[in-house]
């Protein structure tokens, strides 16, 4: 009797590599249709098959007449993230610094910020927008989008921003005190330069929950749209292959951003950790 | 400031009055007075939670004592910042900062007080090259080993020229090897610094092997301050000798006095013992140590024969070959564990079996009197030294 068959997987193996398979089709299967109907010649249409292949309609995507005003949005919600990037990460590093100090009713002010995880987006907008009418001021992308945004993207910040300070070790900060650097020193040479990697994750989610952000937007943006809401229009009255290469854009727009920051991220991690050879762990060599 | 405290010579004269630190209700220092001479080597020596970095932190200035002052060279220190004390500290895992190189680690305080880039960097470079460090400027911290990372650190601390180095249990990250080898090169920088070094350990021999001066703490109190050689060879207290290691202590309540001897009843026997002078009154708690080594073993007739004076008898129960010595463990010689170092020539002309009834003997100029306190204390520490003794007593 063998008691390990080599080669010899149980069915439950394939049972769920079949399902893991759809998953990946379900996942990236519309995409990749969508991405590659982007590319249809001048006289193609919204489905297969590929009438011959050129960059037509993301030409057709910078001409507003036609399809809207794509880069109008598109400057909008570049601009928007940008802000909220910002903002996200500088509210999300004092939080991080106050926190540590377990201040009277910390607790009560962290649940109060993670809740509007929870509720509705779309009723958050709701909110915001009822409350700058009933201010009388006018519903700006840049002012009302902006704080509808922040009531997202900040509760992610925070909790990062958490999880990287329960890491870090205040010897670093007693060290440059003893070092003889002011309250202020110590946070510009020695806390921040730390928390970098963190921050640059922190500015991540802020941008892309910003550029893709939909509910929370749609009752306080204004006037104009952003990227998201123009895409939301145009699927009810585009009619061509402009729609794909907008998908296209905004998906290469989201990628860049995201192997940016991890690629960054990654770039400090690996210069802080490389040891370069001949350098062994071990004490024998520790002489001279 | 008293003027008797400038008698020092050298700078880096450190006095502790009265220091009292609370955290909360538990007291985590209780009442300390303590004078350490400027350019000496010392070791505040305890078990972890006995207050010795506290002490260190309140001299360095990361914590402020809930009571009493902390002179630096006869100067109340205790509302400065550690800048201003003229004390340096090294931390436990060094805290270098990862994202800078060792060259910028060590530049740092130079940098914060506005030295321009160039200068700050030649006086960098000279340091690293005091604790030979020099080819390793460029290198971050996490790309050094633990040994390069302490020369690192030291560089870093010594570079802002003070009168006291602290160094909280410095050699802990090491492995054993490096361990040795750091040590010596931790007193050969504090012989050419010239400074003070306070240095906080829970390892006997390495604060044996370096300190100028040793101060058994314990709960919060210094249970001995004095030489390395004295807190070894002459503890002040049944603790002492417990936890440094190489020392019988004999303890148990006065039953007899005679001409120039105590009987004392410890556990179920009766130990006689030559008296000091003024002898102590019955009925009270003595308590007296004789080194390991300066005791004699030989076979008892049997086990009820009466020891005579300055012995204990007992049988022995361990037996552990140490290479140029051993270690006889003889039981119910007294209340607590009694230890003989037989020399190895001596023991293998007749070796004991365990068992073996034994007389354990010393000359009487080899008791030490301790200062008794009450049992309880000494008899938890008890067990918290034994397993440390074998390496002291080497």
């Amino acid at each position: 009797m063998q008691k390990l068959q080599t080669g010899k997987r149980p069915l439950s193996f394939y049972v769920l590599s079949a399902f893991f398979g759809l998953f990946v089709l379900f996942l990236y299967g519309p995409m990749s249709a969508i991405y590659i109907l982007s590319f249809q010649g001048p006289s193609g249409g919204l489905t297969f098959p590929m009438r011959g292949w050129s960059l037509h309609w993301f030409d057709a995507l910078f001409s507003q007449q036609r399809t809207g005003d794509f880069a109008g949005a598109f400057t909008r919600s570049m601009i928007l993230a940008a802000m909220v990037l910002l903002l996200t990460v500088a509210v999300s590093v004092v939080a991080g610094l106050a926190f540590r100090r377990r201040f009277v009713g910390a607790a009560f002010v962290f649940y109060l910020a993670v809740a509007s995880l929870i509720m509705p987006g779309l009723l958050v907008g709701l909110g915001v927008g009822l409350t700058f009418q009933t201010l009388g001021i006018q519903t700006r992308w840049f002012a009302s989008a902006l704080g509808a945004q922040l009531t997202w993207t900040l509760p992610f910040g925070m909790l990062i921003m958490f999880a990287v300070f329960s890491r870090f070790n205040r010897a670093y900060e007693e060290a440059a005190r003893d070092l003889g650097a002011t309250n202020w020193q110590i946070f510009l040479w020695v806390v921040l330069p730390i928390l970098f990697p963190g921050m640059i994750a922190v500015a991540l989610f802020g941008f892309t929950l910003s550029y893709d952000e939909f509910p929370r937007t749609l009752l306080t943006s204004g006037a104009t749209n952003t990227l998201p809401m123009e895409i939301w229009g145009m699927t009810t009255n585009v009619t061509s292959p402009a729609l794909y290469a907008l998908g296209t854009v905004t998906t290469l727009v989201s990628f860049i951003a995201i192997t940016l920051a991890l690629g960054s991220i990654a770039i400090i991690q690996w210069r802080r950790s490389r040891r370069p050879p001949g350098i062994t762990t071990h004490s024998t060599k520790e002489q001279e | 400031m008293n003027p008797e405290d400038r008698r020092t010579a050298q700078r880096g004269s450190i006095e502790l009055a009265g220091v009292t630190k609370r955290f909360g209700e538990t007291a985590a220092v209780r009442n300390i007075d303590l004078k350490i001479p400027g350019g000496c080597y010392c070791c505040l020596l305890g078990p972890s939670g006995c207050g010795k970095t506290t002490i260190l932190r309140m001299i360095a200035g990361h914590e402020s004592p809930t009571e009493g002052a902390v002179l630096i060279d006869g100067e109340n220190v205790v509302d400065k910042p550690p800048v201003e004390r003229g004390t340096a500290m090294m931390f436990q895992s060094y805290a270098l900062f990862p994202h800078l190189s060792c060259m910028d680690n060590v530049a740092f305080n130079l940098k914060m007080r506005g030295m321009g880039k160039d200068e700050r960097r030649a006086r960098a470079l000279e340091m690293l090259d005091r604790v030979r460090m020099k080819s390793f400027a460029d290198r971050l911290p996490a790309q050094l080993s633990g040994g390069q990372q302490q020369r690192i650190a030291l560089a870093r601390s010594l570079i802002t020229n003070p009168r006291v180095l602290l160094l909280d249990e410095p050699l802990s990250a090491l492995d054993e090897f490096l361990r040795l080898q750091m040590r010596g090169e931790l007193r050969h920088i504090q012989a050419e610094f010239g400074i003070t070094f306070i240095h906080v350990t829970h390892t006997q021999m390495e604060a044996v092997a370096l300190a100028d001066m040793v101060v058994v703490m314990d709960q919060g109190q210094i249970e001995q301050a004095a030489s390395a050689r004295d807190v070894y060879d002459r503890p002040r207290t049944g603790y002492v000798a417990h936890f440094m290691g190489g020392q019988n202590v004999l303890a148990g309540v006065v039953t007899g006095r005679q001409t120039g001897t105590v009987t004392v009843a410890s556990g179920t026997k009766n130990i006689t013992i030559t008296a000091p002078a003024p002898a102590p009154a019955l009925g009270t708690q003595f308590e007296v140590a004789v080194r390991r080594d300066r005791v004699h073993l030989s076979r008892a007739p049997s086990q009820a024969a009466d020891p005579g004076v300055n012995a204990v008898s007992g049988r022995v129960s361990g037996i552990e070959y140490q290479g140029t010595w051993l270690k006889i463990s003889v039981e119910d010689a007294c209340s607590e564990g009694f230890v003989a170092n037989v020399p190895d020539d001596k023991f293998f002309a007749d070796p004991l079996k365990i068992g073996d009834p034994v007389i354990a003997r010393w000359d009487a100029e080899q008791l030490h009197y301790l200062v008794a306190r009450s049992g309880k204390r000494s008899a938890a520490s008890a067990a918290a030294s034994g397993s440390s003794t074998v390496a002291a007593a080497g």
